[in-house]
């Protein structure tokens, strides 16, 4: 399993990667690997505001379709539209091409109730038992 | 052990577009005896669909041959969990082609047609007594169709009393995809709760989101892990403590006639699958039928029209009958209004009566039973085989994590695919969500003793092979018309209509 040690993770298996006051959003590496391959990302839209824990994405694979949550609160600034006509980058890439938007943080603070890698790591294998 | 598939596996049929030659038909018309006149706008024809020439046997064949390249539950064994694909008796198609129901027309007068409706209404009669409702409507035309109807009248329910707030409806995450899809066609916002570890809604959880937002509860009991619902009155009690209604999806009522009433265990309205409880012909994009059902408080928003019966000698009563009673269609007084044109799907309507009259009430609570019985005997033959998702005694259906122990890069879907080549049609997969690698599978009360035994000796040898040949696996079905189909790809890149050569 890929970890980036450059981002904080949630229990939803997103992870958020702070850039100043603004931060890119994804899922992780075990997140499409659970998924299989993924066929379909439904994305929201520019100007679109949410809470942290807010559904602002869909992911569908050939298995299923999942709500992608949001891990911190904040404005969409940007999404990645590269993603529509490409979705296996999530397969691929989850940490990289495939980040899903880009928001202005809201409320910085709450990036203390996420998981640092070790963390997540630690989580995912408590799952796996 | 292995299936002979004869003639269905001599390959892919080619489209009938590929069969077409110019100038073949299927049809000799008369000599034309009126006089010939242009057409009003040619304009309005089309050259572009290229429509297919073929004779009429070329014809015959194809479907022929398309029909025998199908699999059906009268081939051989469909434990497709969730879909109840049981044998469906032909006398409910000799039934539904009786003159006198398959050529009617639904504009006839209802004087002339009172056989159909006395049909409709012993029909609702049947289904509101087998799960203790107070009024049925036949409207609905699938169990989805159903699912939206319910949820509308609970709607209907809180805004007849002013009550404008109760727009959450609570769906647990081992629900049908079905029930969050209906919340939001109905314009309602979804909160899902999850499953404890004995696969019941987690009553913690249900309590936390309990409110006076809250429309109502959609529960599947017993649920798709195929489990009853352990504390039931408790969930009952929390739903209608806030205010809330309780919706059934009865896709699982097979596991329950003669046995328990959703009604009288607290269900404000159910629909009903009448192709999977009642033996109608499944889906494939025919007709269906999901009549609903509701408890008292709940009858007066039920879809219509509803069939309702007069005495003769009562005031009022349209009578033009000897026997004495007269049925007519009725409104009901604050009906969500009509879901279908005309009286719901009929024909299916008189499957589904057939059925329940060909059994009787003994003979229902014998299909639950047996239903029952099947599943929790199929289960324990595949102990050590493919590990079950919870050790509980079942109801119908029981869902297995599709990975042999031995052979970890094997998957339900590789399994699925393998199972097709022991001719047996793969087990639901990858539902419920909340079991990895799931295989969800519902023998149903027809099948034999030996079909569940080959079917459980079907699932040891793939573990074998799983095992000694994962690439074998990887690779099925090897014997079926086409191989691994690119579900990726199909998903992609979708080709929706053929577009030639």
């Amino acid at each position: 399993m890929k970890l980036d040690p450059n981002c904080r993770y949630d229990q939803e298996h997103e992870w958020v990667r702070v850039e100043g006051d603004e931060a890119l959003i994804g899922i992780t590496d075990y997140a499409q690997d659970q998924l299989s391959d993924v066929v379909y990302v439904e994305l929201p839209e520019v100007g679109d505001t949410f809470d942290q824990g807010d559904v602002f994405a869909v992911v569908e694979s050939v298995k299923t379709a999942s709500d992608v949550y949001m891990p911190v609160g904040g404005d969409i600034l940007e999404i990645n539209e590269a993603l529509e006509d490409s979705p296996e980058l999530v397969n691929e890439d989850p940490f990289g091409q495939a980040w899903f938007v880009r928001i202005a943080i809201a409320d910085p603070s709450e990036l203390d109730d996420l998981m640092d890698a070790e963390a997540y790591r630690a989580y995912v294998e408590g799952l796996d038992e | 052990m292995k299936a002979d598939f004869g003639i269905r596996c001599s390959g892919a049929e080619p489209v009938i577009y590929e069969l077409s030659k110019p100038g073949r038909m299927a049809t000799t018309l008369p000599q034309l005896d009126v006089p010939q006149a242009a057409l009003p706008d040619a304009a309005l024809l089309r050259d572009d669909v290229d429509l297919p020439e073929v004779s009429e046997l070329d014809l015959m064949r194809h479907y022929v041959r398309m029909s025998q390249l199908n699999w059906a539950v009268d081939i051989g064994f469909y434990p497709l969990g969730s879909c109840t694909m049981k044998y469906n008796p032909k006398v409910n198609e000799a039934a539904a082609r009786l003159p006198g129901f398959a050529r009617t027309h639904p504009y006839q007068d209802v004087h002339a047609v009172q056989g159909n409706l006395r049909l409709m209404h012993e029909l609702q009669e049947m289904l509101k007594e087998v799960a203790g409702f107070a009024g049925v409507s036949l409207q609905p035309s699938a169990g989805a169709h159903g699912e939206l109807t319910g949820v509308l009248i609970m709607r209907a329910y809180h805004v007849a009393r002013g009550d404008m707030q109760r727009t959450r409806i609570i769906v647990p995450d081992s629900a049908h995809g079905t029930n969050p899809a209906t919340t939001n066609m109905a314009g309602l916002e979804v909160v899902e709760v999850p499953s404890d570890a004995r696969g019941n809604v987690d009553l913690a959880a249900l309590e936390s989101v309990c409110g006076e937002t809250v429309c109502g509860l959609m529960l599947t009991n017993p649920n798709t892990l195929g489990l009853f619902e352990e504390q039931l009155p408790a969930v009952m009690e929390l739903i209608h403590g806030c205010g809330g209604l309780v919706y059934g999806d009865g896709a699982n009522f097979n596991a329950l006639m003669g046995i328990a009433k959703p009604g009288e265990l607290g269900f404000d309205v159910m629909h009903f699958n009448l192709h999977k409880t009642f033996s109608t012909p499944h889906g494939g994009g025919g007709p269906g039928a999901g009549p609903v059902g509701v408890a008292e408080l709940l009858v007066p928003f039920l879809p219509g029209p509803v069939v309702a019966l007069c005495r003769c000698e009562e005031a009022g009563c349209d009578c033009q009958e000897e026997e004495g009673v007269h049925y007519h269609l009725v409104m009901p007084e604050q009906s969500i209004g009509r879901v279908r044109s005309f009286y719901g799907n009929f024909g299916v309507l008189v499957r589904a009566y057939t059925y329940m009259r060909a059994l009787g009430a003994e003979g229902l609570r014998e299909v639950s039973e047996m239903a029952v019985l099947n599943a929790n005997y199929l289960k324990t033959r595949l102990a050590g085989v493919l590990p079950v998702s919870h050790q509980r005694t079942h109801m119908h259906e029981f869902v297995v994590k599709g990975i042999y122990p031995s052979a970890p890069d094997v998957h339900a879907l590789d399994i699925s695919k393998r199972l097709i080549d022991y001719g047996f049609h793969p087990p639901t997969n990858y539902f419920p969500l909340i079991v990895p690698e799931a295989l969800m599978i519902e023998p149903t009360e027809t099948e034999s003793k030996e079909t569940l035994d080959a079917f459980a000796a079907a699932l040891r040898a793939i573990g074998e092979e799983a095992r000694d040949d994962p690439e074998l696996l990887h690779e099925a079905p090897h014997t079926a018309p086409v191989r691994r189909l690119d579900e990726v790809r199909a998903a992609r890149e979708p080709i929706l209509r053929w577009q030639g050569g």
